[in-house]
């Protein structure tokens, strides 16, 4: 039995399930609504905010707002741009993000979304944070100077058991993402390894590897992201 | 394991989403949670450390090392400042020869600040082992370390009577005074307790709901959302365990007059709960109270207890068979962001007090994932009079769009600082001449996520067409330095309390008032005042209340007090350098000791 709806997005009809989430409708219809912290399949949470778009003249998050019939969304206008590309500069000075540098250059989500909305430098100031890198796990290295707290790691990764590997720790400005010292001795290999894919960012890394795919082979090397949605229209 | 913490763990049944109320006990028995504490909860509770620690570390007066025998908090908000509190904080540092965040004398005394405890018309003030203590001063502070020193109980340490109502009871044992100076449709105590549940069992849930809707109350909690409507939502949806919650966080700087209702109206409070219970469906009701208003826990479950044995809590209550209701208390840890709803809802379950995203709300998936409705204190007091004097007498006061009343906290510069009852519709001129101010340069309205508004506004009204407000009324006088003493202030106070989820709300506070501090330091520029504009759009688009309105100190008050930036900037310079080299090089200097030659 079909559910299918028919919504707007920037006066584009399109057509999906309804209460599916915005931006897996977008998606669908080949319209990129960029993310950062959210995983497709994962019960959504807004935190980096960068999915945001109008719908009926307020902001909301396209990655856990369901669709309804008819819903008229604004998606790449100016004012939602801006707010995007301001999004992308306060990530960028919120941290040290030294890119030629990282080992995740290349297949960075933040680093392409810089690109993609042509970011020269952040208008803000950096804070040049002192955050410190934990290398202390037998496989893996969080590096908190690139965290950009999206949650992906924590939403994602857990042991056997269900345990939370990555956790939240204090709030606001002073918000960091630590790891389980016990249960990061057990983590797989596996398990190291999917926690650095999920990250967006160079944040987790596994232990003694790196480069395996040499830059100007990475997956934003020579197209913007979002290309691959924007080619299923 | 320590037989303290097996014993916490089962009292609460090792249930996970009573987290938060274990860790309220092992700080209160423990003085603080150790890693072993930590490790012995994960252990029982089959979670992870991180998982514990991330609650853990989320709330302010939850702590990891001891914070002595006795633990003081000093309030640092903006009226504390304006009545003395720097003084204050510097005697106690002076006394005890340490600073704010140490431990002294052999983990005697802890010295702490904390954001507005409630105590705004009575600053300033302290929690001292969780007991206030108002109207600080040094002299005070030099008997109070006195006091400590020689062991004596907080209670000991008083040196004035108890404040007044019911501060006085055995209970309570408070010196904070009410400071209730205008008595209202609501504070006028003309209805017996119990009288408008005896007169909901008579009728329908649905008639409770249309009678409060045909009042047309609004949430006075600060959102205004008709009251009627959220409880026909709730009692719309399909999943029948339902939940009432009474949201007692109080958090934003300014506001107490939730702690005056909760102080001596709490009968009337928890019957709006039973009859907001009745209404809806709900078999259960909580009150969530900020951990700042501890000293009236043992109080306040007094009054259930007692509601209990009248019948008008428990079973079958007021005689209606199969009418089951009951309420607890869950406390916060110090979370201003917590007085959200959906944090609210997520702290009541144990976790980290992180606003949830809507859709869904609440009414459809609040607590525990069921219908849950959350109403301010104030809503749910006046609730009880619409149902004892009718809807028909309460849509009479105010105006037409703002029906009633309205409690408003009011302090700062004037001469009769407290709770003041009004009808929706009062002007900000009225209210000035009300309290005694004069010569006022300004007034916060609704707290610090609210508007700084000056005198060319003050023929404005208080109703939700003009100037809608949960009730925070904060006047500055002439005196005042606006920007450094008050936008500062709460810029920091929203950097403190941001739960750090969205990454606007996490940053953008934090860069602009870097901007506002150059340009008070005396190095900004023209463009600065215009960046902050533009740029304080940006959390707009966070996730909850709080983010969305972090910037408004900046805003509102460049709207409305252009001149004090324009006075404070170099209108010629289009670029000032923050490089300072000398600084830039002093870690490395200080390391291989070298004295920088600049
Ligand atoms: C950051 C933040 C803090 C809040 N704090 C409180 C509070 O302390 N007390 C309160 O009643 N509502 C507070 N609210 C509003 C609640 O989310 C909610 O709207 C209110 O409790 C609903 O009750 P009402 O409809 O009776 O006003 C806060 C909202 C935000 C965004
Ligand atoms: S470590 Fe990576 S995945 Fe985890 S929160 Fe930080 S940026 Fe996100
Ligand atoms: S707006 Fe701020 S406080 Fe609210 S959810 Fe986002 S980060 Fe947390």
């Amino acid at each position: 039995m079909s559910n299918k709806i028919k919504f707007k997005i920037d006066g584009v009809t399109c057509e999906a399930e309804k209460g599916q989430y915005i931006v897996d409708a977008a998606w669908e219809n080949g319209i990129y609504i960029p993310t950062l912290c959210n995983i497709p399949g994962i019960k959504p949470q807004g935190s980096c905010r960068i999915c945001t778009v109008n719908i009926n003249g307020r902001p909301m998050t396209a990655c856990t707002t369901p669709l309804l019939d008819g819903m008229e969304i604004e998606n790449d206008i100016p004012e939602i741009r801006e707010i995007r590309k301001a999004i992308i500069e306060s990530l960028f000075v919120e941290g040290n993000h030294f890119c030629p540098a990282c080992e995740k250059s290349g297949n960075c989500m933040l680093q392409a979304l810089a690109y993609r909305f042509q970011m020269m430098a952040p208008r803000f100031p950096y804070s040049f944070p002192v955050k410190g890198v934990d290398a202390s796990h037998p496989k893996i290295i969080k590096d908190q100077n690139r965290c950009i707290l999206c949650k992906r790691c924590i939403k994602s990764i857990k042991d056997e058991d269900g345990k939370s590997i990555f956790a939240f720790y204090g709030r606001g400005h002073k918000l960091r993402v630590h790891v389980d010292p016990e249960l990061a001795d057990k983590l797989t290999d596996e398990l190291a390894q999917k926690a650095m894919d999920v990250c967006p960012v160079g944040s987790i890394l596994v232990k003694e590897k790196g480069f395996d795919v040499p830059i100007g082979k990475r997956a934003y090397d020579n197209v913007p992201i979002g290309s691959d949605i924007e080619g299923n229209k | 394991m320590n037989s303290t913490v097996q014993q916490i763990i089962n009292t609460y049944k090792k249930d996970r989403f009573r987290l938060m109320d274990m860790l309220i006990d092992f700080q209160e028995e423990l003085g603080f949670i150790s890693k072993e504490t930590v490790k012995d909860l994960a252990d029982q509770l089959d979670i992870s450390t991180v998982d514990v620690e991330q609650t853990l570390s989320f709330y302010h007066f939850f702590t990891t090392e001891p914070t002595g025998k006795y633990t003081v908090y000093l309030n640092d908000s903006v009226v504390a400042k304006m009545m003395g509190q720097e003084e204050v904080a510097k005697a106690f540092e002076e006394e005890l020869g340490c600073n704010f965040g140490q431990v002294c004398e052999d983990n005697l005394i802890g010295l702490f600040a904390t954001s507005d405890i409630g105590m705004n018309d009575q600053e300033p003030a302290a929690l001292i082992n969780n007991v206030p203590f108002t109207k600080l001063t040094p002299f005070r502070v030099r008997e109070l370390v006195a006091d400590m020193r020689a062991g004596k109980t907080v209670y000991e340490m008083y040196t004035e009577g108890y404040g007044g109502g019911n501060n006085k009871s055995v209970l309570v044992r408070s010196m904070v005074a009410n400071h209730i100076r205008r008595i209202g449709p609501v504070l006028l105590n003309d209805c017996s307790p119990g009288d408008a549940i005896k007169k909901i069992v008579q009728i329908t849930p649905e008639a409770v709901i249309e009678e409060v809707k045909a009042s047309k109350i609004r949430g006075r909690g600060g959102a205004g959302f008709p009251t009627g409507l959220k409880w026909e939502f709730c009692r719309a949806a399909v999943e029948k365990e339902r939940y009432i919650f009474c949201n007692a966080d109080e958090g934003e700087p300014g506001t107490f007059k939730d702690r005056v209702l909760l102080t001596e109206c709490p009968e009337m409070i928890f019957e709006g709960m039973v009859i907001g219970g009745y209404a809806i469906g709900a078999k259960k009701g909580i009150l969530y109270l900020r951990y700042e208003y501890k000293y009236l826990g043992k109080f306040l479950n007094d009054v259930l207890f007692r509601m209990r044995g009248n019948n008008l809590l428990g079973e079958n209550i007021a005689g209606l068979e199969g009418f089951n209701f009951d309420i607890r208390i869950q406390f916060g840890a110090g979370a201003y962001v917590c007085g959200e709803e959906s944090a609210l809802i997520e702290s009541t379950e144990g976790k980290r007090g992180e606003p949830r995203d809507r859709p869904p709300f609440p009414v459809e998936r609040g607590y525990l994932d069921k219908p849950t409705v959350i109403n301010n204190v104030e809503t749910l007091a006046t609730v009880v009079k619409i149902i004892n004097k009718g809807s028909e007498w309460y849509s009479a006061l105010g105006t037409n769009d703002s029906t009633g009343s309205k409690l408003l906290s009011i302090s700062g510069d004037c001469r009769f600082p407290g709770v003041y009852e009004v009808e929706w519709g009062f002007s900000i001129d009225d209210m000035l001449g009300m309290v005694g101010a004069t010569e006022v340069q300004a007034v916060q309205v609704g707290g610090p996520s609210g508007a700084l508004i000056g005198p060319d506004e003050f023929s404005r009204t208080i109703s939700y067409a003009d100037l809608a407000t949960g009730g925070a009324m904060i006047i500055f006088g002439e005196q005042r330095d606006l920007l450094k003493d008050v936008v500062l202030n709460f810029m920091d106070f929203f950097i403190e309390e941001s739960c750090g989820s969205c990454s606007t709300c996490r940053n953008f506070p934090v860069i602009l008032r870097r901007t506002l501090k150059r340009i008070i330091d005396g190095k900004g520029i023209r463009k600065d005042i215009d960046d902050m504009e533009e740029w304080g759009q940006i959390p707009r688009v966070s996730r909850c209340g709080l983010g969305q309105t972090c910037t408004n100190p900046i805003l509102t008050s460049i709207k409305n007090f252009r001149h004090l930036y324009e006075d404070l900037v170099d209108k010629d310079e289009d670029y000032v350098s923050e490089f300072d080299l000398s600084t830039a090089v002093q870690e490395s200097c200080d390391f291989v000791g070298r004295i920088p030659n600049i």
